[in-house]
């Protein structure tokens, strides 16, 4: 479903992902692990479409179709969804209007019509009770004041709400507590299904506790320089990255 | 001839066609010496640095109206609200339309300046607060004051609410190729009353028009009054704006300036205290493209203890426009535990837009709050790529990010179809059909 081949991506001439290759198919969930400074959410802002960043070489293919040239909000009306590590607060707009307004852009670049209100009301409470959120946080200004735990249930609030294809979650285990981890991850979990798929950001081993990878790559100074099983990431919880880093070297001197 | 010689040498002229027994011949005399002594301000002044008003002076103004201009309601219509009834003082190019106004003198006064001016029993309510708050130097002001025959005269009796919202108009027909206006209003709102305004130049077709206006506004003991100033003229038009306020002990005023439009706009807004436990609310929403040239001129001066004030101005100037934001707050020394902010946030939308931001804080007491705060930047990248990633397209995140940093003020209108209406030209300034109301 999404195949990324050869990606070669830099920043004000900094060159920070050095040939990226993957493949993931529906109904897989792929977990990219790394040290701070891999290029980790350097990836998942350029799988969506960031600006800021010039891709030199490699495409990105979605269904059989490339993105390359594509705005955001196409990417986002074609069905890639990007759960942001810092959601942006956006005060005067509220958490539903703001959802209303995403899906009916998605729907109208899709050639439908707008969604009826009635069944756009039934959709907010049926996803946001998935989420347990509190009625009142709907009318709330978008990301104003959230804490932490909030922001990140919002995200995957407005991910239940837009049913992507593909879903990249940056870091979305940061700043939460075990509680909202637990909320987060059941949500995820029931939105995942045999036609989408799930690509999990993560420093740390603790979401994959929750969401299960089918598979673990590690990404270290631009690279995808190992793949495995779900062990893998147990393996890297408890041995940290070095281990990797001179198997690299090892494997580069031969 | 210059437009100052133009002025001075028809004074005389105008007093003897006006009144030279009235008591008012001595307040215009002296404004009319001030004025000439003065002249028109320039950029050498330190408060007008960032605004020139050397090109529009140029224009051969016609300063006294003559004619009755007539519109028909139809093409006025949409200035107005609809939804609620309102009182109205409507003016057509400076002569008073009764025929688009609705006036009262039942349980208040809305009604006419130059009926407060002349008639003998408004001579006690005039003698007390013509001219009382308003400046007698600074050099517009006066010259307001010299010429100055017509406006509104709105008197409110203590207690009482005034259910209907009053609504000023000034339109100009673009009759003549150039016309200067100085309309003069004068507001008097009694002890628990409460008054809701809103005031509204508007040209009609794009011929230059100068308006220098003066008004004040007294409030006194708890009395609540919300003002509105929608600026959202043609490009041939140019407003000077003198706003004089007065607040007794307790008393709540509040002044929203929304400006869209106009060729230049200049906004002098003053608010002196007299009385603890004030509360003075100032709040822009400036938004302009082209070439167009926005400047607030902002004056709080906190005289007595225990009192606050809030300014919140917001500016987005695209193309080559210029916007400026300067906000005086003085602080007497006998004002103790007065809280004063001031907020002003600009964002640039071109490499050609300008803002001149300059908070001014004078404080002589020493238990206050005072904090001011002043950005200037473009939209939030950040933000603009979190609404693009989740399918909003650009121009409507661009949107959204713009309502989004206009809304407190847009929150804070009283009136639910003035909201709505402000609200609408925002967007349609944006360029943008957004799919909800905020």
């Amino acid at each position: 479903m999404l195949s990324i081949k050869n990606l070669h991506a830099s920043v004000e001439d900094k060159e920070i992902l050095k040939g990226i290759n993957l493949e993931i198919k529906e109904g897989e969930v792929h977990a990219i692990m790394g040290p701070n400074g891999a290029g980790k959410s350097t990836l998942s802002s350029i799988i969506a479409g960031n600006e800021n960043y010039e891709v030199s070489e490699g495409e990105i293919i979605l269904d059989g179709e490339d993105l390359s040239e594509l705005a955001p909000e196409e990417r986002a009306h074609k069905g890639v969804f990007l759960s942001f590590q810092y959601p942006v607060e956006i005060p005067g707009v509220s958490v539903t209007n703001f959802i209303k307004t995403a899906i009916n852009e998605k729907r109208k670049a899709n050639g439908q019509d707008e969604m009826p209100a009635n069944e756009m009301l039934k959709l907010i409470r049926e996803k946001s009770e998935l989420l347990e959120m509190d009625r009142k946080f709907l009318s709330r200004s978008l990301n104003e004041g959230f804490s932490g735990g909030e922001k990140k249930r919002n995200e995957i609030f407005q991910m239940a709400m837009l049913e992507p294809k593909i879903a990249i979650l940056d870091e979305t285990d940061s700043g939460l507590d075990i509680d909202a981890l637990r909320i987060v991850a059941n949500g995820v979990n029931k939105l995942k299904n045999e036609n989408n798929a799930v690509l999990v950001i993560t420093h740390y081993q603790r979401l994959l506790d929750y969401i299960i990878p089918d598979f673990v790559h590690v990404l270290m100074d631009g690279k995808i320089v190992k793949s495995g099983t779900k062990e893998l990431a147990l393996e890297l919880e408890e041995k940290g990255y070095d281990w990797i880093k001179s198997e690299v070297v090892e494997s580069q001197k031969s | 001839m210059d437009l100052k010689e133009k002025l001075v040498s028809s004074f005389m002229a105008f007093e003897e066609q006006i009144d030279v027994t009235s008591q008012l011949h001595d307040v215009r005399t002296l404004a009319i010496r001030n004025f000439e002594n003065k002249g028109f301000p320039t950029k050498k002044e330190e408060a007008w640095k960032y605004t020139s008003l050397n090109a529009i002076l140029k224009n051969d103004f016609t300063v006294f109206p003559k004619n009755e201009n007539a519109v028909e309601f139809k093409d006025v219509k949409k200035y107005f609200l609809h939804e609620i009834d309102t009182y109205k003082v409507v003016f057509i190019d400076g002569i008073f339309s009764s025929f688009l106004s609705s006036t009262t003198h039942e349980g208040l006064d809305v009604c006419l300046m130059s009926s407060a001016l002349t008639k003998p029993k408004y001579k006690m309510v005039i003698d007390e607060y013509y001219n009382k708050i308003a400046s007698k130097e600074e050099t517009l002001t006066t010259l307001n004051t010299a010429f100055a025959t017509e406006g509104a005269y709105i008197n409110i009796p203590k207690s009482k609410i005034v259910e209907k919202p009053i609504e000023i108009i000034y339109f100009s027909t673009g009759i003549e190729n150039a016309l200067m206006l100085q309309p003069r209003n004068l507001i008097i709102v009694g002890e628990n009353a409460h008054v809701q305004i809103i005031e509204r130049h508007q040209g009609l077709h794009e011929n230059a028009v100068l308006t220098n206006a003066v008004t004040e506004v007294f409030a006194k003991k708890r009395a609540i009054v919300d003002y509105y100033k929608i600026q959202n003229d043609l490009p041939s038009a140019n407003l000077i704006d003198n706003t004089y306020i007065s607040q007794k002990q307790e008393s709540r005023v509040s002044v929203h300036t929304f400006s869209f439009g106009g060729n230049m706009t200049r906004n002098n807004l003053n608010f002196y205290h007299f009385g603890e436990r004030i509360d003075s609310t100032l709040k822009g929403i400036t938004i302009i493209g082209d070439k167009q040239h926005v400047d607030h001129y902002t004056l709080v001066h906190h005289a007595t203890p225990n009192c606050e004030s809030h300014q919140n101005y917001k500016c987005i100037v695209n193309d080559n426009a210029t916007g400026v934001f300067n906000g005086k707050i003085y602080v007497d020394k006998e004002a103790q535990k007065t809280n004063a902010f001031q907020q002003n946030n600009n964002i640039l939308l071109s490499d050609k837009a300008t803002v001149n931001a300059k908070p001014q804080l004078e404080i002589f007491a020493d238990d206050v709050k005072c904090s001011h705060g002043c950005t200037i930047g473009q939209l939030d990248e950040s933000a603009m790529f979190y609404m693009q990633q989740r399918g909003i397209p650009k121009q409507e995140a661009k949107a959204l990010l713009m309502f989004a940093f206009c809304n407190e003020a847009i929150e804070s209108i009283k009136i639910a179809e003035l909201k709505q209406r402000i609200t609408k030209i925002i967007a349609n300034k944006l360029g943008v059909n957004l799919g909800f109301d905020l």
